[in-house]
């Protein structure tokens, strides 16, 4: 028995297992019941193209949702970086040439994210304006400033194909994954930049000054204050970092498709949190995953175009959608992060006569009688 | 002899909050090696006193000084209260609930790398060494690991109390550390109380229960509505005297209102 609690132990020290293995699951699924699709290569690198933008997306929610806050405006920072790069690259290359009007407005873009991330914060932070609002007011208000300087139209990046940023952010690379005989596969960029994200933000949310003061914020803001975190600073900070995220996650987005609409990210706001709380994050903010959310940007991406693959009719995706999202809310709670270790106590519970067993739960009651 | 300056002085410190006159021309000193009780009942202003110590919120008006340095209460934060040796031990929210033991340890004062990454085998390390040594939590099943809502209410308090002794605090507020404890675990606090006392090291115990206050303290500031209304030795009045004159006192404001 000794073994198998310390197995689950160290099981339950891994960050986001259950996710893992649900997605696991899920694609092990896809195989068995549509290989055509989903025994080949295409269909991976087909999912890793469309679940950047929205991953990125995730992982900047994850830091506001630990904080104990949320944010509904990026889908319309989104847009909004699109436009701003869409704009420059038409408009900047008259006075700064073709080369440095992207690169100009690549950052220009970044900057409209920053922007629109600072007011969230002032008015979340400084004001005190609970961030349901203010990010609702701010989504209207962006979607509307972009469509109004958009002029309602889609704005084309022509020959985007053949400039350096589109290269270095959504080229697709060749000849990381050998392929005898067959036309090569590439893998896109894009998902590189994903995996870097996440990396990154994984080490600043757990080991970082900052990703510390997030976590005893969205615990507790009292706590956080009287222990010398500067809460005002720090939601500020955190908003115009999902900001710049949004922003960039809105560049990938048109530099993909090569168009900018004024619409561009709508319908990404449910997908996005969904993927957030498959991936374990509290909704009660003090603890979040980034790796969880990393495969549940995954999960919630690859349900479509894998069910679709098994022929069930397209009806059945909604559906499927909540089911998974439910099971795993569930999965969470029951065997989560910090209980899948309890969970060895209740094995050894149901393997040995009840009486004679004093649980680690019983122990823990005593332990606290006696102090 | 020499005489250390006193650990805490404040002249005339008035708290609005918007048109609400929270304290009123306060005027307390804390000596350097002085255990002062402050009591007063819900609402006499001890709380905002004492946030107002630990730099959480800036005075409306008035000067105080921390052992005899003058401070401004401008720049002054709760990160400048810690550099001038000041800690706090909450009623309930010193620890972050669903944070590890070693985060709360740190938390504000991180031990980091460059760039604000923070040293967590060091942190964990001296988190581990206070917990054996401070606080004495051995072979109780808590690592530095454990989550702070698996502690027992003392137990809590004995982090807060332990940090606070790691961080070498020159003046020590308890705000009201013994509420919701059961005995045992406010005996221990009490002990704390003492050590802190023989350490040399000042304190003021902030409370509404006479018994423990009146154990621990050379000196008790009593206060009622913003206003501070008397500061008696330990020396010139018993227990019964004590709460007699609280007692009397609220009455008499009772009867001042009656009137």
């Amino acid at each position: 028995m000794k073994t198998v609690r310390s197995v689950f132990s160290f099981l339950g020290k891994i960050e986001a297992l259950p996710v893992f293995a649900v997605m696991l699951i899920m694609y092990g699924t896809f195989m068995v019941f549509a290989p055509d699709v989903f025994m080949k290569y295409r269909i991976y690198m087909s999912i890793l193209q469309t679940v950047t933008p929205p991953l990125i997306l995730a992982l900047g929610l994850t830091f506001v949702i630990t904080a104990g806050e949320i944010d509904l405006s990026f889908p319309a920072i989104v847009a909004l970086s699109g436009f701003v790069f869409a704009w420059g690259y038409q408009n900047l290359d008259q006075e700064l040439g073709r080369e440095w009007a992207t690169w100009a407005s690549f950052t220009l873009a970044l900057g409209a994210g920053a922007l629109a991330g600072f007011i969230n914060g002032f008015l979340i932070a400084k004001i005190g304006v609970p961030s349901i609002m203010a990010t609702l007011a701010a989504q209207f208000f962006w979607y509307g400033v972009t469509i109004v300087l958009a002029g309602g139209r889609s704005w084309r990046l022509k020959d985007i194909q053949e400039d350096p940023v589109w290269e270095l952010f959504v080229r697709r690379i060749y000849g990381i994954i050998p392929q005898q005989g067959r036309a090569p596969i590439g893998v896109p960029t894009q998902a590189l930049w994903a995996l870097g994200l996440a990396i990154f933000l994984w080490f600043i949310l757990n080991r970082h000054k900052f990703g510390e003061a997030i976590m005893f914020i969205g615990d507790n803001p009292n706590v956080a204050q009287v222990m010398g975190v500067n809460v005002v600073a720090t939601k500020i900070r955190l908003f115009t970092l999902m900001g710049v995220i949004a922003a960039f996650a809105g560049l990938i987005l048109t530099l993909q498709v090569t168009v900018s609409y004024p619409t561009q990210g709508e319908g990404m706001l449910l997908l996005v949190m969904a993927a957030v709380f498959i991936g374990g994050t509290s909704i009660a903010g003090g603890y979040g995953a980034i790796i969880g959310t990393f495969f549940g940007a995954f999960i919630i991406i690859s349900l479509e175009p894998g069910i679709v693959a098994t022929k069930v009719s397209g009806y059945w995706v909604q559906l499927i959608e909540g089911l998974v999202l439910g099971a795993s809310v569930v999965l969470h709670i029951i065997i989560g992060e910090q209980n899948i270790a309890n969970f060895s106590d209740r094995i050894r519970r149901w393997s040995t006569p009840t009486r004679l067993v004093k649980t680690a739960s019983a122990q823990e009651n005593m332990r606290k009688e006696q102090i | 002899m020499v005489e250390k300056p006193a650990a805490l002085q404040m002249v005339n410190i008035e708290k609005y909050f918007g048109l609400v006159h929270a304290l009123r021309n306060i005027n307390i000193e804390v000596g350097s090696n002085e255990i002062v009780g402050l009591i007063g009942d819900n609402g006499a202003g001890k709380s905002t006193l004492v946030k107002i110590l630990t730099g959480v919120y800036p005075p409306s008006s008035g000067e105080f000084y921390i052992a005899g340095r003058r401070v401004n209460p401008r720049t002054y934060s709760v990160k400048r209260a810690h550099e001038y040796g000041i800690e706090t031990v909450y009623q309930d929210k010193s620890l972050g609930e669903k944070q590890a033991l070693w985060r709360n340890f740190f938390i504000g004062r991180q031990i980091t790398y460059p760039f604000g990454f923070i040293n967590v085998k060091k942190e964990k390390e001296i988190a581990q060494e206070i917990m054996l040594n401070t606080i004495g939590f051995r072979g109780r099943g808590i690592t530095v690991n454990s989550k702070v809502n698996k502690l027992s209410g003392g137990e809590r308090q004995g982090v807060a109390i332990g940090r606070a002794m790691h961080f070498e605090a020159e003046l020590i507020v308890l705000d009201e550390p013994t509420v919701a404890l059961s005995l045992k675990e406010v005996r221990k606090v009490l002990n704390f109380v003492h050590k802190i006392k023989e350490g040399g090291k000042a304190c003021v115990y902030i409370t509404h229960d006479m018994q423990d206050v009146y154990e621990v303290s050379d000196r008790f500031i009593i206060m009622d509505r913003g206003e501070i209304v008397a500061s008696i030795a330990k020396a010139d009045i018993s227990l019964k005297a004590l709460d007699e004159f609280l007692l009397g006192y609220s009455q008499g404001l009772k009867d001042k209102e009656l009137a």
